[in-house]
């Protein structure tokens, strides 16, 4: 049997897209359906086993762009090193304005770090506070 | 009462085959959608998130106004600025659209889509290769082949695969999915993965690379390449042409796994040539997984009016096309948009959060029937009728099939139609400062 | 309004070059007439321009728009007075096509080939053109129901199919683009000629175009059947075209007209077994059209410069691209029909183009009767519409073709015989071939023409026919239609010394045909099974509704309609 390892963090390549949930709520973005599935993660069985993640922990998420706080969730179809994460404002925390002179931003293959932490997830109106128009 | 054949306002399929149920009330039941439609059709009244009134924001808070007021002061933060930008356009009709381009032309603006953060880079691959394709009844009568590369239907376009693809029907397909081979190109195994008969989990960023060894491998050259390309073995390529080849008519789906990855219109232009290339061997088509129900109209609606389906630059009095300048990112990433009207879209989840930071930075006018993330950084807030659900009005499917939406209730709000003509008219009655 | 002293050439009802007046009253030609005058003295006075096949909306055309930023950049003009902001060359925006039509004189504009199940977007586009009456030709050549009916021999079905898909797409008349052809392309083949069954349906080019022009007529239409032959752009494909031609030489028109219209003769007329012996078989075509009075046709003259090729023959344009190692766009259209668009340059160096240059001026020139012969470039397969002015100083004047043809390559004086034609067109040729030819062959009976009930649409150009010699002044009559002096449009002046001063909404002519009952029931069984089993849309949602027309004109005709 292996040695169990802690991994303070991993390395990944975080992939944003679209799924069923998150299509269902985005046109009631401020409701809990919404919240639950654009602010989740997935990430392999290995990797999730590697960050020895323990329930009602999260997951911070980080690239050169920036950060985000992430309920995690375990995914059979993704390879180790791959993070997945709906689309919607929580994954882009994590991707640059940078459109390589074509207009489109690059929502997949950025690079993360992803370690545990126990901090919570930040709900919508929190993730837009500090824009400074949200009073409501 | 009972409403056939309506037409869903959600993705790019714009299955038209649903059947809702009204009342007084409203909306009780909805028939024959996928998931996604269904909850589009039902919606969310009042209390979940269907804005009621048109506000203004005083003093850090939305204040409703009425309607006239709202349109006047849209009108003036537009005809204010000096690079105005009117975004979104694809979850609304395309007579929406067309007033979207006449405001655009008045005032000064530029007028960009979702596609440039969607599939704008397959816009940029037509330009360079144009694009061999068909509409989705010649896949569903022919395809013996189907190939989804970077796209996940399972998840995004639910109904697409036995409507059109993978398990639908047709005069030289009676099979079905029995007569069909399905191959999977992706970075993860997802829904629609587990669906196929050959999936290829290739490494992200690496699309472009696997498509131009299948070209070379087309083309006779296998030998060029290496016994490993980006970690596949060269055998499965080879494999894989040969599956190709030998295809009857072949079908390629293509979504934002190509957009969106490093690479992004090149891996199109590589996908749009791969295609053209086949058809010296045997018939392929090929088609981007549009999103939106609309994002193609908006396309359409641009391009006859202005001439480019999107990123379109009027400030100057003419036409000015140059994504990578002229889209709406890199306006307000370069802080060069210092003013926005969004209209049937939700930037500020759908972007990245530096930009968003931009657009928070200038007056927003946001028309749209629900509450989300655009409208806390909103200074005006104009709620519309629901366009295909309370309005009526044409869209294209991602094929390029228009169909006219059907409106199944009543609404006392405006459509984005009357809304934009209101602005347009308070924006020239506010006189020519050009 | 009053045109006053104008020389009017209206050949429709014999005025050649007559100096009189014109009355326009509640936006048609009266006898007479008040309100404001034009003077037009010393100008030359013609109906208002009629094209009879231009594409100028629908899916191929904005499919050209959409793959040719590098077009749109050619001809961009800022918004200024009347006039929205315009782009484009070869693939204008819709603006600007109704604008520079109008400019030029033309006031009817008709769009070459529709796809049915795809119409809406025609009438979308169409609606988004200001000024021009307009229509659209429905195609019919490569769809199941058709050559099912063709297979069947059932003519009553395939008459009640035309009328519905008429209907259906608010087309004007019926369409025929390389018959099966667009079927065979389904599966990526082709027919290779008139008599090559089309895989699967097992009925042949030629049964499929002689059972529509039978229906055609069975249903009275205002129009011929308008036809693109199969082998289109194959050399010596000219004997495919006069195969064709003799097939239909008894079909009986239903109205006084053509039984048949060949569209871009020129892309027909080509003789050769490949492009290294490619020549002009133009005589021949023009020797059978001063033979054969069954048929018209329009020349689709290509000029050099950038075109934009687009057309409903699928495999043709796959073809194009690979030959000449460009961009290509194909769309299949799921029961209905292909197509293809395929940017391309036209050049003087190069000796299949000169050659064919000189094909589309034979046609004209070698053809007797002027009424056979519309001035087209297929705009914008061979050129843009705005070239049209250079296309009729080339025919009216022998100078300005040898100077052309001073610079082309020398074989083409062994490939063509147009250096020695000496013919040039007068003005009242060239009145009938871009006015008053195209209504008549289009049926269209209040255009072209300036009689009393005519509409009041007429186009004054600042040249004297009296004082200046065409042939002798080429740069003058281009000059004189590239402007017109004014051009009016029911009555209104649209543009003046080019600028343009009215932006009135113009009509769409579609065909409403009737046919007996029980013929359309018996179709309508059929076409419910094909909705159900191959169709990706509902019945339901098919065709064009009327909210996509905003000012319709349906012209009635059907089995029961006399004469």
């Amino acid at each position: 049997m292996d040695a169990q390892i802690m991994v303070v963090s991993v390395k990944a390549i975080m992939i944003s897209g679209r799924t069923l949930g998150q299509g269902a709520a985005c046109e009631a973005k401020m409701s809990p359906d919404y919240f639950r599935e654009a602010s989740s993660c997935s990430l392999s069985q290995a990797d999730l086993r590697g960050l020895g993640i323990s329930p009602g922990e999260n997951l911070e998420v980080t690239s050169e762009h920036g950060s985000v706080i992430l309920a995690p969730q375990e995914d059979r179809g993704l390879d180790p090193g791959i993070i997945f994460i709906p689309m919607g404002p929580w994954a882009n925390c994590l991707v640059g304005p940078d459109t390589s002179g074509c207009g489109t931003p690059q929502y997949k293959g950025v690079h993360v770090e992803v370690k545990v932490t126990t901090f919570p997830v930040l709900a919508i109106r929190e993730l837009f506070g500090r824009f400074g128009r949200t009073r409501t | 009462m009972i409403h056939e054949d309506v037409i869903c306002s959600f993705c790019g399929c714009l299955c038209d085959d649903i059947r809702v149920e009204t009342n007084d009330e409203g909306i009780v039941k909805v028939k024959g959608a996928c998931r996604l439609g269904s909850s589009k059709i039902l919606g969310h009244g009042p209390g979940h998130g269907r804005i009621s009134k048109p506000m203004i924001r005083q003093d850090g808070e939305l204040v409703e106004v009425g309607y006239q007021e709202a349109y006047d002061r849209a009108a003036s933060i537009l005809k204010a600025a000096k690079r105005p930008l009117l975004y979104g356009w694809a979850s609304t009709v395309c007579e929406a659209h067309e007033e979207g381009v006449l405001l655009a032309e008045e005032i000064g603006a530029v007028i960009d889509s979702t596609a440039t953060v969607c599939h704008g880079p397959s816009v940029i691959g037509v330009e360079e290769k144009g694009l061999a394709g068909a509409t989705l009844g010649q896949v569903k009568n022919r395809a013996d082949l189907i190939l989804f590369w970077g796209c996940n239907p399972a998840e995004a376009h639910p109904r697409h695969m036995r409507r059109y693809s993978s398990n639908s029907t047709g005069r030289f397909t009676p099979e079905g999915r029995k007569g069909r081979t399905v191959v999977v190109i992706d970075v993860r195994e997802t829904r629609t993965a587990r669906l196929a008969d050959r999936f290829i989990r290739i490494d992200p960023g690496t699309d472009y690379q696997v498509i131009s060894a299948l070209r070379l491998i087309l083309a006779g050259k296998a030998e060029i390449l290496g016994d490993e390309v980006c970690g596949l073995p060269k055998g499965m390529l080879v494999d894989l042409v040969d599956i190709l080849k030998k295809a009857r008519f072949g079908a390629i789906f293509f979504g934002l796994g190509l957009t969106h990855s490093r690479g992004r219109y090149k891996n199109i232009d590589c996908a749009l040539s791969l295609t053209a290339e086949l058809n010296a061997h045997t018939k392929f088509m090929i088609m981007p997984m549009r999103g939106h129900y609309n994002v193609a109209g908006i396309g359409q609606v641009m391009a006859w009016e202005g001439g480019y389906p999107m990123s379109v630059d009027y400030s100057r009095g003419a036409p000015y096309f140059n994504p990578g300048e002229t889209a709406a990112c890199d306006l307000l990433a370069r802080r060069e948009a210092d003013a926005a009207l969004i209209i049937a879209s939700d930037p500020a989840s759908n972007f990245p959060r530096s930009i968003v930071e931009a657009l928070a930075e200038i007056p927003v006018i946001q028309i749209d029937p629900y509450e989300n993330p655009t409208t806390l950084l909103a200074d005006v807030v104009i709620p519309c009728a629901i366009a295909g659900v309370e309005v009526e009005g044409t869209a294209y499917r991602m094929d390029g099939l228009p169909l006219r939406m059907r409106k199944v209730i009543e609404s006392d709000y405006p459509s984005d139609e009357e809304i934009l003509k209101e602005i347009r008219e308070s924006a020239r009655r506010l006189g020519d400062d050009h | 309004m009053i045109i006053k002293g104008g020389v009017v050439y209206d050949p429709a009802n014999g005025v050649l070059g007559e100096e009189m007046d014109i009355c326009i009253d509640g936006g048609v030609v009266a006898e007479a007439g008040g309100g404001p005058t034009i003077d037009a003295r010393g100008m030359l006075v013609l109906p208002g321009g009629v094209d009879a096949h231009s594409h100028i909306a629908g899916p191929k055309l904005n499919a050209g728009r959409i793959m040719r930023p590098d077009d749109g950049r050619i001809g961009t003009e800022p918004l200024r007075g009347l006039c929205r902001p315009c782009t484009g060359y070869t693939v204008p925006n819709s603006p600007a096509i109704g604008y520079r039509y109008a400019r030029m004189g033309y006031t009817t504009v008709f769009e070459a080939a529709t796809p049915i199940i795809e119409s809406r977007h025609t009438h979308e586009e169409l609606e988004a053109i200001p000024i021009l009456d307009k229509g659209a030709l429905t195609l019919f050549g490569s769809n199941w129901t058709v050559m099912e009916c063709v297979g069947e021999k059932d003519l009553p079905k395939l008459s009640a199919y035309v009328a519905w898909g008429l209907r259906a797409s608010r087309g004007y008349g019926v369409k025929i683009v390389n018959p099966g052809g667009g079927e065979a392309w389904g599966f990526g083949s082709n027919v290779k000629g008139l008599h090559d069954p089309v895989p699967e349906f097992n009925v042949t080019p030629a049964e499929i175009i002689h059972e529509l022009a039978r229906a055609n007529e069975r249903l009275c239409l205002p129009h011929s059947i308008h036809l693109h032959f199969n082998n289109l752009g194959k050399p010596g494909n000219y004997t495919t075209a006069i195969e064709t031609l003799d097939l239909l030489k008894d079909i009986v028109p239903s109205r006084d007209r053509q039984a048949v219209h060949v569209t871009h003769m020129q892309f027909s007329a080509y003789g050769g077994t490949g492009w290294r012996d490619f020549e002009s078989k133009a005589p021949e075509i023009a020797d059978y059209y001063n033979k054969n009075d069954h048929a018209t046709m329009d020349m689709g003259q290509i000029i050099f410069g950038s075109a934009t090729t687009m057309t409903a023959d699928g495999p043709l344009e796959y073809a194009n691209a690979r030959l000449l190692h460009q961009k290509w766009s194909n769309h299949d259209i799921e029961l209905e029909e292909s197509s293809g668009v395929v940017p391309l340059v036209y050049i003087r160096g190069s000796p299949v183009n000169a050659v064919q240059w000189a094909i589309g001026l034979e046609l004209a020139l070698l053809t007797e009767d002027p009424w056979k012969v519309l001035l087209t470039t297929d705009n914008p397969n061979g050129g843009p519409f705005v070239k049209y002015p250079g296309v009729i100083a080339l025919l009216m004047s022998h100078k300005r073709r040898e100077e052309e043809m001073a610079k082309l390559p020398e074989m083409l004086s062994k490939r063509s015989v147009i250096g020695s034609i000496d013919r040039e067109l007068g003005w009242a040729e060239i009145a009938v071939m871009t006015r008053a030819a195209p209504a008549r062959v289009l049926g269209l009976k209040e255009k072209g023409h300036l009689g009393v009930g005519a509409d009041g649409d007429v186009s004054i150009y600042e040249i004297d026919p009296r004082e200046v010699d065409p042939g002798s002044d080429p740069a003058l009559v281009e000059r004189a239609f590239t402007q017109a002096k004014y051009t009016i449009k029911a009555g209104e002046v649209v543009s003046r010394d080019g600028e343009i001063v009215g932006i009135p909404q113009g009509r769409t002519f579609w065909t409403d045909a009737s046919v007996p009952e029980e013929d359309m029931a018996r179709l309508m069984t059929s076409l419910k099974e094909k909705f159900e089993k191959y169709y990706s849309i509902q019945m339901s949602n098919y065709m064009v509704q009327e909210a996509y027309l905003s000012r319709p004109v349906a012209v009635r005709a059907g089995v029961e309609v006399a004469q």
